[in-house]
């Protein structure tokens, strides 16, 4: 039957570990944009050097989890450096930096200079940077696969249980340290600052170093995001460009900027419908479109999905309409 | 424009990659070498074709015909045969690195190669040449070798022999194939600084042309429009559908493409931005609605025109030197075509009702409606001048750089918004400005020794980080602008 292979490719999709990646990547940019009003476009950079970071420290020799603190040190150092020169200027500053410096991120992987490490345009392959976090499993080993109702995989792997578990585990960590951050009084600082900037100046804070902690958090949130994402494919600099940044941009939208749980429910909405529009094309229009068509179409229908829930529902499906900030900072 | 650039490697490594400078006879009639096909049209290289050349050698290094040779790069491949006229040579879409694994079964028994696969750099105006040399007796050490070698872009680039060579003197050049070793270590020559300042000029102008709409758009409705890049890649789009699918004449598409995407830029503000501005929605709300522009746009152009390069003009250009800068023809023309433009654009801002009502608006845009402008006209015509000069602007650089993609717009919206940046966010002028900065500094970053092509781009991030530390306003804005 398609329409059950077609409903358990999307069921899938919302466990799958680019969803609990792009989740992350969403709660990144909720602490940048949703609570402090940053206007960040360039969370795909953050992940292309989070997930260079894990890959080259791995092969390196690090262990993993020194491997993971690197990967999320090359965000917080990428945040601090794009903040220096933006923060204190109005928004759209931050927004063209952002996005100038991850393309030119990705360039960097993608030049010959560095094809040492990156691997240039071909990128990493992932059996050269995995081991340790397979090792790290304590799931059966490689061949055994275990099925959770439609859904089966191998237990540990590139594309596994294990995989899908520890992904999932660090984005409910972070939803919990967000949680934990944004009732605190310094999260109350960083709302103040999207609200008024002047007025928590007023207060005497000093607004620039709160803007740059948030950038920071956010940034390490994006670089680990991108280790997950490169946890089931190979680091490829060609993936990671600045669709990438939009797409996480609509999840965002979609679940609500500014809420706790809309990252991660715009991600697993977002993929889930996205495979299902993409399935459904593949086997509907089958002969008529090819499978690039399919992605395409895909592409043009998620930038249109975009303006239509900007303009429509800003506010996204969880948000409060009066709790957004779409003022320039 | 160092003539070797063997990043990586070693002394031991360099003694292998023995390049051989070849005068190949000038090919005119090079059949249009699109990504992956017409495998064994010869190429020409010249200011706007970049070509990659393999070549295999004898011992004798005379050139060893049948061998196969495959050219991969990003998102190019393409498998080419050599002849016994010499090496096979083929034009690439784009620069960057290209790798070429030589094909081992057909090399002829008794012959062993030094290495099975080289690394080049295809840069514009330049053959990259890799040379394969056929041994009779294995050789002890056949690892990879970066044998990246270019000659410089001297123009009559067929003719005069272009030499270049890695080699440290220890292995024979073909002097029955090609002239002397001038191995360019050093610093680059006048002449090349001339050219490549001229190729700055060129992109500089070209870059004004774009980027003076996302400047008149962000001083007349506060935007910082990022579907601006996909604008400009729509107007290389219906250039290319214009000369190739209509067969339509190269001047009547100019003035096409200028209408179309004009149109383009009056409905976008018919169908989208005119009823945002009358909900008043907010700046950052409308910006986040042109990423998503872009996006569509992006994928729309794709489903076009696909992945590959394309040729907007399918003949191959033809070099002209003027003051001793080689450009091809084309690009002469497109620079005519840009001046032109923009000493309109100049013209017109400063001397008609509608320009200074544009400026009016851009710098006070209640005190402007004041005065009897209504800005929601004037913002509709900056929004179809915008889309119109941006879409000029995409099909000129397709024309001068040889080729495009869909991801022209892309690249460019960066150099855009660090040249808006530099010059000053919604000055008109100090857009112009700042893309001639941005342009000689992009192309000029190549003579700096051991600067790889593929970098050049980052050098426009550095200058738009610097402008933000240090003159945020830019070259001609004011202080007070930045907020």
């Amino acid at each position: 039957m398609e329409l059950s292979r077609i409903l358990t490719q999307a069921l899938a999709e919302l466990i799958a570990p680019t969803t609990a990646a792009i989740a992350l990547a969403a709660i990144g940019l909720n602490l940048h944009f949703g609570f402090t009003g940053l206007l960040n476009m360039g969370q795909a950079g953050f992940m292309l050097l989070g997930a260079y970071g894990f890959g080259i420290a791995t092969m390196s020799g690090a262990p993993f989890w020194l491997a993971l603190v690197i990967s999320m040190a090359t965000g917080a150092l990428f945040a601090f450096i794009l903040g220096l020169p933006t923060l204190q200027l109005r928004g759209d500053y931050l927004a063209i930096v952002t996005i100038s410096a991850a393309e030119i991120i990705r360039m960097l992987g993608r030049a010959t200079v560095f094809q040492e490490w990156t691997g240039g345009a071909a990128g990493l392959t992932g059996g050269s940077f995995k081991a340790t976090f397979q090792e790290l499993s304590f799931l059966p080993a490689a061949p055994e696969r275990g099925s959770f109702g439609p859904l089966e995989y191998v237990f540990t792997g590139s594309d596994s249980w294990w995989t899908r578990l520890f992904a999932w585990g660090v984005v409910l960590i972070a939803v919990l340290f967000v949680w934990l951050l944004t009732r605190s009084p310094w999260g109350r600082v960083l709302k103040g600052i999207r609200e008024d900037e002047d007025a928590v100046r007023a207060l005497g804070k000093n607004v620039f170093s709160y803007k740059m902690q948030a950038l920071v958090l956010g940034g390490m949130c994006g670089s680990l995001a991108g280790m997950l994402y490169v946890l089931p494919r190979s680091i490829a600099p060609d993936s990671m460009g600045r669709s990438l940044t939009f797409f996480v941009w609509t999840v965002l939208l979609l679940g609500g900027a500014a809420t706790l749980f809309g990252p991660v429910l715009g991600s697993m909405l977002f993929y889930a419908v996205y495979m299902l529009v993409r399935a459904g094309m593949r086997e509907g229009l089958d002969g008529v479109v090819s499978s690039t068509m399919v992605e395409q179409i895909g592409g043009l229908l998620v930038g249109v999905a975009l303006m239509l829930l900007v303009i429509f529902r800003p506010q996204g499906i969880l948000g409060n309409k009066k709790e957004l900030a779409f003022d320039v900072r | 424009m160092t003539a070797d650039r063997p990043n990586l490697a070693t002394a031991a490594r360099r003694l292998l990659a023995t390049l051989a400078a070849v005068a190949f006879p000038a090919v005119i009639a090079a059949a249009p070498a699109m990504a992956a096909s017409a495998p064994d049209a010869e190429c020409t290289p010249d200011a706007s074709t970049a070509c990659v050349v393999a070549i295999v050698l004898d011992e004798d290094n005379n050139p060893v015909p049948d061998v196969g040779v495959t050219i991969a790069g990003a998102g190019f491949e393409v498998d080419v045969t050599t002849t016994d006229q010499g090496p096979a040579s083929v034009e690439v879409p784009q620069v960057g690195a290209y790798t070429l694994t030589l094909d081992e079964a057909t090399v002829p028994d008794g012959l062993f190669p030094d290495a099975t696969e080289r690394q080049v750099t295809a840069q514009r105006g330049i053959a990259a040449r890799a040379a394969f040399n056929l041994g009779t007796t294995p050789p002890e050490d056949a690892e990879p070798t970066d044998g990246a070698t270019s000659a410089p872009a001297d123009g009559e680039t067929e003719g005069s022999e272009p030499t270049d060579a890695a080699s440290d003197g220890t292995a024979p050049v073909g002097e029955g194939l090609g002239g002397a070793d001038t191995t360019t270590r050093g610093g680059p020559s006048f002449a090349q600084i001339w050219q490549q300042f001229g190729s700055g000029i060129r992109f500089g102008l070209l870059l004004a042309l774009a980027s003076v709409g996302i400047s008149l758009i962000y001083g007349t409705t506060g935007l910082s429009s990022f579907s601006h890049g996909e604008q400009v890649t729509l107007g290389a789009m219906f250039g290319f559908i214009g000369i190739n699918w209509l067969n339509l004449p190269v001047w009547l598409t100019v003035i096409l493409v200028i209408i179309v995407c004009a149109a383009t830029g009056w409905l976008q503000d018919v169908g989208i931005w005119a009823p945002l501005r009358r909900r008043g929605t907010p700046v950052t709300q409308m910006m986040i609605v042109t990423i998503g522009l872009a996006l569509a746009l992006q994928y729309a152009i794709q489903m076009v025109i696909g992945g590959r390069s394309l040729r907007v003009l399918p003949e191959n250009p033809k070099p002209l030197e003027i003051a001793g800068i080689t450009l091809s023809t084309v690009s002469w023309l497109s620079m005519v075509v840009a001046v032109v433009v923009i000493l309109f654009i100049a013209w017109f801002l400063t001397r008609t009702r509608i320009g200074r009502a544009t400026r009016a608006v851009s710098d006070n845009p209640a005190l402007a409606s004041a005065t009897g402008i209504n800005p929601d006209r004037i913002i509709r015509i900056v929004w179809i001048m915008s889309a119109g000069f941006a879409g000029l602007a995409g099909m000129l650089l397709a024309i001068s750089f040889g080729s495009f993609n869909w991801s022209l717009g892309m690249l460019l919206l960066l150099l855009m918004f660090a040249a808006v940046t530099l010059g000053g966010l919604g000055t008109a002028f100090g857009a112009l400005l700042g893309s001639l900065v941005i342009g000689l500094v992009v192309e000029m970053s190549t003579l700096i020794p051991g600067m790889p092509s593929d970098l050049r781009y980052a050098s426009a991030l550095v200058i738009l980080i610097l402008v933000l530390l240090l003159r945020p306003q830019g070259l001609l804005g004011r202080a007070e602008r930045i907020g």
